[in-house]
């Protein structure tokens, strides 16, 4: 009983990162009707940066995560102009191509840059953890799980209780009619971006300490969220949300039940087995019939 | 005047494919001698042998992207299908490499096909996500699976086949295979199944309704894709003879992607020029590969660029510059002969107790329809009262919440839209739906070449020719070779007519066909629907302008709300009173 509540708990943790990055990807979609493959990259940059600031330079853990996040609202921004708005009015295969492009690129400048050795980042606490009963609960995954609490907590009271909120879903659900109505389009993209870009950064410096600061650690997690976004019903924020911690609970249980080397495959086949039986997820609508 | 140029021109067309087969035949034989008799040093062989079997995977991805449209990034995965295939058969079963080499073909086609049938029903991000995760999977597997796949230290000493043993033989082998691919590729594009493609990658529901199974196209481009895939990573195998796990990864995946998009997605000669340099420029910078990374991202780096400024690719871009208008081939003026079904069934298209709810919203609400064969049938209605939603049940676009429909006696309420265009339902849309990176004369052949069509022969020229009639029935003959995007908004709606008049349907539907349209355009319409009603072809109109309504219709059925409010005799229909305030309100 003990080690399946243990389980749950790493699940949890684990899964709450993949329900940021997958938040990550939701906005974006509902804004541009695509799929940003380079939202993973955001995770891994940002972990970069943090082992920059904290690690190499030495800076306080506060100020390094602040000025992190500074830096991946500028490389939300830089990303919007140079990968999605010149491609803003072309099919959406051209903008998943140069949003995989982006990614590729990301990835192996960061591997040019500090080369192929990954980096270690400490936890924000220096406390490695408390013993609940049979349960270890690790400092790093409440940390975790708290502050996706939080930022959830945020979003919702951001998107439906603030006017720049409204306007970002308007946007979302009919950009010409947003425009008509005098709604600045452009900017409203250019702040998803920049969102969705620190929300990546803030799940990639909330892992970090977890797994190892590697430029693997980019694609990895965005599979997995984007898996989870599928899982939860593509374009669903509580999907998004329900999916990708349901898939680090799957993950968790299927490396410790079934096989370890085989792990990362396990989020493959579920998302599979989704997209065959069940594409609308779990909470989506069944896909909206157009003519 | 026209007919000299129309001849000229057919000459020239004539002579100008027959010199292109010719050529390329030359070269093809040149190019495998020269393989097969000059004499080069180990690492140029290498290169070559790299660059021959590479074109052949970026091949499939024109098949799959450039015709079809549709994304696959786990090249690299089939690819290590047909490379693993042949290195574990030939080293751990001692089977004979070609049957190695066909089975790894097999495999690759059969699990792109299983990938596809799984998700192509779906949008283009899961098609993109699913193959990301196969490419990750079975880079999973080929490292774990050490019984099976020996693990990350690969397979070594891979056999070739006894006759092209030599390094310079099986180079040999390699090109030629590459250059009898690099031909059916050419080839399958004006193919009927290459046309279906292309229809299938400028609009999907237009293709449905011109008859074009969507679904069962794409699975069949990307199994093919996954096929070409598999035959070049097999004779890579063969030619290094050692495989391993890191040289199929997502990153190849997104190399051979990239070898696509630069030399251009839609022709096979583009592919070839951009697996050509991706190979050969890496290799000139060399230097590049001593920072671990620099490489990769220079990569991802022209992806972006490529996507942005040169969205055709090398070879698009110098095609562009030499771009004329096609030239079509002659034809003595043939009338266009509509000689719709008959199966002496009551009426040509009937509805019964037609229903479809969106949720709580009844927008058709039990509508009975009886269209008798050769009438012209008008459904009118103010807006919002279900004219456009009943025509999209009637076509297959929705399915009915209830109530059924017969074509021509037969029941298709249960068939799929292009199964209903097959049993003989025409039709165009309200926002013109045509093949826009095709000829005004491709969209009209698409349309002839209906499944079920009584009136087009199988051969290519006589489904011109049909095309050819159909588009001089609606006044476009002249601009055939145009392509559709040049046309006027009026023209378009014509080719639309011109398209599903090629099928010879049993019933034509049209849905708002003046919405748009000048006045002269509006009478020449008017002339153009008399013209088909007089060959006997059954129309179901749906409009707004009551003066062209009130003019080709016979018969009138009235919708408001989703019910039907009146139906008989146009004449007698308009003075009732319902309808009236229906259009004008009640007093």
């Amino acid at each position: 009983m003990g080690s399946v509540l243990q389980l749950l708990f790493t699940g949890l943790g684990i899964g709450a990162v993949y329900a940021l990055v997958a938040l990550g990807f939701v906005l974006i979609f509902r804004a541009t009707n695509v799929v940003n493959f380079a939202q993973g990259e955001f995770s891994m940059v940002a972990a970069y940066l943090m082992v920059v600031f904290a690690v190499d330079l030495g800076w306080p853990y506060w100020l390094s995560f602040l000025l992190s996040l500074g830096g991946m609202a500028v490389l939300g921004a830089i990303f919007n102009l140079g990968v999605y708005y010149p491609l803003r009015n072309r099919t959406f295969l051209p903008v998943i191509i140069s949003t995989i492009g982006a990614s590729i690129f990301l990835a192996n400048t960061v591997l040019a840059l500090y080369g192929p050795q990954p980096q270690v980042l400490p936890g924000w606490f220096d406390t490695p953890g408390i013993q609940l009963g049979q349960v270890y609960l690790d400092s790093q995954y409440l940390i975790i799980i708290a502050v996706t609490v939080l930022l959830v907590a945020f979003q919702y009271w951001f998107f439906e209780h603030t006017l720049l909120g409204k306007k970002l879903q308007a946007t979302s659900q009919d950009k010409e009619m947003a425009a008509l109505l005098g709604i600045p389009v452009a900017t409203m993209i250019m702040i998803t971006f920049v969102y969705s870009a620190v929300l990546g950064g803030i799940a990639g410096i909330l892992v970090a300490p977890v797994l190892f600061v590697s430029i693997q650690m980019g694609s990895t997690i965005a599979l997995k969220a984007f898996a989870a976004t599928i899982i939860g019903g593509f374009g669903d924020v509580a999907g998004a949300i329900v999916g990708g911690l349901a898939l680090g609970i799957i993950e968790t249980f299927g490396a410790a039940y079934i096989s370890v080397p085989f792990k990362d495959a396990f989020a493959f086949l579920v998302l599979i087995l989704f997209l065959a039986f069940r594409p609308q997820g779990l909470f989506g609508e069944r896909v909206a019939e157009k003519a | 005047m026209s007919v000299a140029r129309d001849t000229r021109s057919a000459a020239s067309s004539l002579s100008r494919t027959a010199a292109g087969h010719a050529l390329y035949a030359i070269l093809a034989v040149a190019a495998v001698i020269g393989a097969a008799t000059v004499r080069t040093d180990g690492y140029i062989a290498n290169i070559l042998m790299q660059a021959a079997t590479y074109a052949i995977a970026v091949f499939g991805l024109s098949v799959v992207l450039g015709l079809c449209g549709q994304i696959n990034l786990a090249q690299a995965a089939f690819f290590a299908l047909g490379a693993y295939a042949v290195a574990l058969g030939t080293v751990d079963y001692d089977i004979p490499f070609f049957v190695c080499l066909i089975a790894g073909m097999a495999i690759a086609f059969t699990s792109g096909g299983l990938l596809g049938l799984s998700t192509l029903r779906l949008g283009g991000h899961y098609l993109a996500m699913v193959t990301i995760s196969f490419q990750q999977i079975l880079t999973v597997v080929l490292i774990n699976a050490i019984q099976l796949t020996h693990g990350p230290d690969g397979v070594g000493s891979i056999k070739r086949p006894d006759l092209f043993a030599s390094s310079q033989a099986y180079l040999a082998l390699a090109v030629a295979v590459l250059a009898v691919a690099g031909y059916l590729v050419w080839w399958l594009a004006d193919t009927r199944l290459g046309r279906a493609m292309r229809a299938v990658r400028d609009n999907e529901i237009a293709a449905s309704a011109a008859g074009i199974d969507v679904y069962r196209t794409k699975v069949l481009a990307f199994a093919i894709c996954a096929m070409l895939g598999g035959l070049g990573g097999g004779l890579f195998a063969g030619g290094f003879t050692y495989v391993s796990p890191d040289q199929f990864a997502f990153s190849d995946s997104i190399v051979l992607l990239t070898m696509a998009l630069l030399g251009g997605i839609a022709s096979p000669v583009g592919s070839a020029i951009g697996t050509g340099l991706l190979i050969l420029i890496p290799e000139w910078l060399r230097f590049l590969k001593s920072v671990p990374g620099l490489y990769l991202a220079i990569y991802g780096l022209a992806v972006i660029l490529i996507v942005v400024f040169m969205s055709d690719g090398i070879w698009g871009f110098i095609a562009n510059i030499f771009r004329r208008s096609t030239v079509v081939a002659p034809s003595p003026k043939r009338p266009l002969v509509l000689r719709p079904a008959d199966s002496r069934a009551p009426a040509a298209l009937q509805v019964q107790g037609l229903a479809k709810h969106f949720g709580g919203l009844k927008a058709v609400d039990g509508v009975d329809l009886t269209v008798r064969r050769g009438g012209v049938h008008a459904l009118i209605g103010p807006n919002g009262s279900g004219k456009t939603t009943m025509l999209n049940v009637i076509s297959g676009l929705y399915r009915p919440t209830a109530g059924r429909i017969f074509v021509d006696g037969v029941d298709v309420t249960a068939l799929s839209a292009h199964r209903r265009t097959i049993a003989g339902l025409g039709r165009t849309f309200q926002n013109i739906r045509l093949f826009r990176s095709m000829t005004a004369l491709e969209n009209v052949v698409i349309g002839a070449e209906r499944e079920g069509n009584t009136e087009a022969a199988s051969d290519h020229a006589a489904l011109e020719e049909r095309a050819q009639s159909a588009l001089d029935f609606v006044g476009l003959g002249e601009r055939s070779g145009d392509l559709v995007r040049s046309f006027s908004y009026g023209h378009q709606r014509l080719i639309e007519i011109a398209r599903a008049l090629a099928g010879n349907p049993t019933v034509l539907l049209l849905d708002e066909p003046a919405a748009g349209l000048n006045s002269s355009e509006k009478k020449h319409l008017h002339d153009l629907l008399d013209r088909i009603a007089a060959q006997g072809l059954t129309i179901l109109i749906i409009d707004h302008d009551m003066t062209l309504v009130a003019g080709v219709a016979q018969h009138l059925t009235v919708l408001n709300f989703g019910r039907r409010i009146a139906d008989g005799d146009t004449v007698e229909v308009l003075r009732h009173p319902d309808v009236a305030a229906a259009y004008l309100g009640a007093e």
